[in-house]
């Protein structure tokens, strides 16, 4: 498979949040501002958002880099470096 | 709580069934309940259908004794409410008066209130029913009078909460008490357990401390069982009553069942269970019922300290914190380390706030020593 890119690991993290909190519409996620104040996740549900994002995309996300999951950009970035694809683009 | 709805059969005729096995969906003013049943046998007959509306006590199901061609008339009574506390599934009427035991002044307070004693179950070891077993089927059965339309139980539950904290505050005297804990130990440990293990075997820093709690609990038995008919019942067993909001409002503090002897993964695996049928609304009716005390955590919401109100039998609370970094000053010496402030609202008629301080002092001490709390059960 081949690396996958900025809108496709998106749409990876908006399944695995709607999974946890259906009743967010994604267009509503301001990409710039703190994740889970906005999704209202709270550690057990940031858990199971990491253990999704491990079942679609194969990665295992340490703790320690728990911080670079802050935002919905600086999660993207994350992901893209973790999974491979290259920032070129950005 | 006054009636649910079947919502689906989990058994049919011939079934082998057993004490504790989940029975049936119903729906209550708490979102979908599996039924338990309380004894084991032979189903014999389903007689409630699904879609029913069945008020509680009312006969579900006829169970047979195991290998018996005789059909004494056991029954699945409509259980259910978590709130009914007890509502579970005793056997039928008349076997089920047969085995209970209850004092005289609480079966006329039950005759007064127009409780059913086929849905009440006593909170203690001894069995017996004792007043406030009743005063609490019955105010659970209040909220519920109100049609509990299956599209409304969220303010079903908000009067199922305001009733119990309504009592908790006219009849309990509470006293609170709260310490920072120097926790940096116990993340350091966790997250050098946590490094070790995958994604989906990782350690919440809830569950040290449900384990934390736990044994010091056991240090402190004043705080652990209920108070019922003017006098303390201690529990042998810790049964954790977990404070879990569910999103968009609301709350439940169903049990995990002697959280004292669980090792860490046993207690992750069953918070895990537990916060899934919270948020998916399948909580089983044992569960509700029988906390000896509870623990809320709303660090998670960033605040610096929780003063809970105790859940009428319970004794007791356990509040904790954020864990934030604070100047911490050791040996003379101001030093940045990870704090946690626990908090203990506990029943003043059971204990004093000297029990009450040895309490959070043993909180502090087991978790100074997490390695050893992942191993104890």
């Amino acid at each position: 498979m081949s690396a996958p890119d900025r809108q496709q690991l998106q749409a990876a993290i908006f399944d695995a949040i709607g999974a946890i909190a259906p009743e967010v519409d994604p267009a509503d996620i301001r990409p710039d501002q703190p994740l889970r104040q906005q999704v209202d996740l709270d550690s057990f549900d940031f858990l199971n958002v990491i253990i999704r994002l491990h079942e679609i995309l194969g990665i295992d996300i340490p703790e320690s880099d728990y911080g670079e999951l802050l935002t919905l950009d600086r999660a993207v970035d994350y992901l893209l470096r973790r999974c491979g694809g290259s920032t070129a683009g950005k | 709580m006054e009636a649910g709805t079947l919502v689906e059969w989990r058994i049919k005729p011939g079934d082998a069934v057993t004490r504790g096995q989940v029975v049936a969906v119903v729906e209550t003013q708490k979102g979908a309940i599996d039924v338990e049943i309380w004894d084991s046998g032979i189903v014999d007959r389903l007689v409630a259908r699904p879609g029913a509306k069945i008020p509680v006590g009312e006969v579900l199901a006829l169970l047979r004794g195991d290998g018996k061609t005789a059909a004494p008339p056991a029954t699945t009574p409509s259980a259910i409410a978590p709130t009914a506390v007890t509502a579970p599934v005793p056997s039928a009427a008349q076997s089920a008066a047969d085995r209970q035991k209850i004092s005289p002044s609480a079966r006329r307070l039950a005759q007064e209130l127009g409780v059913d004693l086929a849905t009440v179950q006593a909170q203690t070891a001894d069995g017996v029913i004792s007043r406030a077993d009743i005063e609490r089927a019955a105010a659970t059965a209040k909220p519920a009078a109100v049609a509990p339309a299956a599209g409304d139980w969220r303010a079903q539950m908000r009067k199922a909460i305001a009733a119990a904290m309504a009592r908790a505050k006219r009849e309990i005297p509470h006293y609170y008490l709260a310490t920072d804990i120097d926790v940096t130990p116990l993340l350091a440990w966790l997250a050098a357990e946590n490094a070790k293990r995958s994604v989906v075997e990782r350690l919440l820093p809830a569950v040290p401390l449900m384990k934390a709690v736990a044994l010091a609990l056991r240090e402190v038995p004043e705080l652990n069982g209920f108070w019922i008919d003017g006098a303390f019942r201690p529990s042998s067993a810790v049964h954790l009553g977990m404070a879990i909001a569910m999103r968009g409002g609301g709350l439940v503090a169903p049990a995990i069942h002697d959280a004292d002897r669980k090792t860490c993964d046993e207690l992750m695996a069953a918070l895990r269970d537990l916060i899934t049928r919270v948020r998916g609304g399948r909580l089983r009716s044992s569960e509700m019922a029988d906390p000896t005390v509870t623990l809320t955590s709303l660090g998670e919401q960033g605040v610096a300290q929780v003063f809970g109100v105790i859940y009428p039998p319970q004794v007791a609370i356990v509040g904790l914190g954020r864990i934030r970094e604070r100047p911490w000053v050791t040996a003379g010496t101001v030093a940045v380390r990870q704090v946690l402030t626990a908090s203990l609202a506990a029943d003043h008629r059971v204990s004093d706030g000297h029990r009450g301080a040895l309490f959070l002092a043993a909180l502090d001490r087991l978790l100074q020593a997490p390695e050893t709390l992942a191993e104890k059960a």
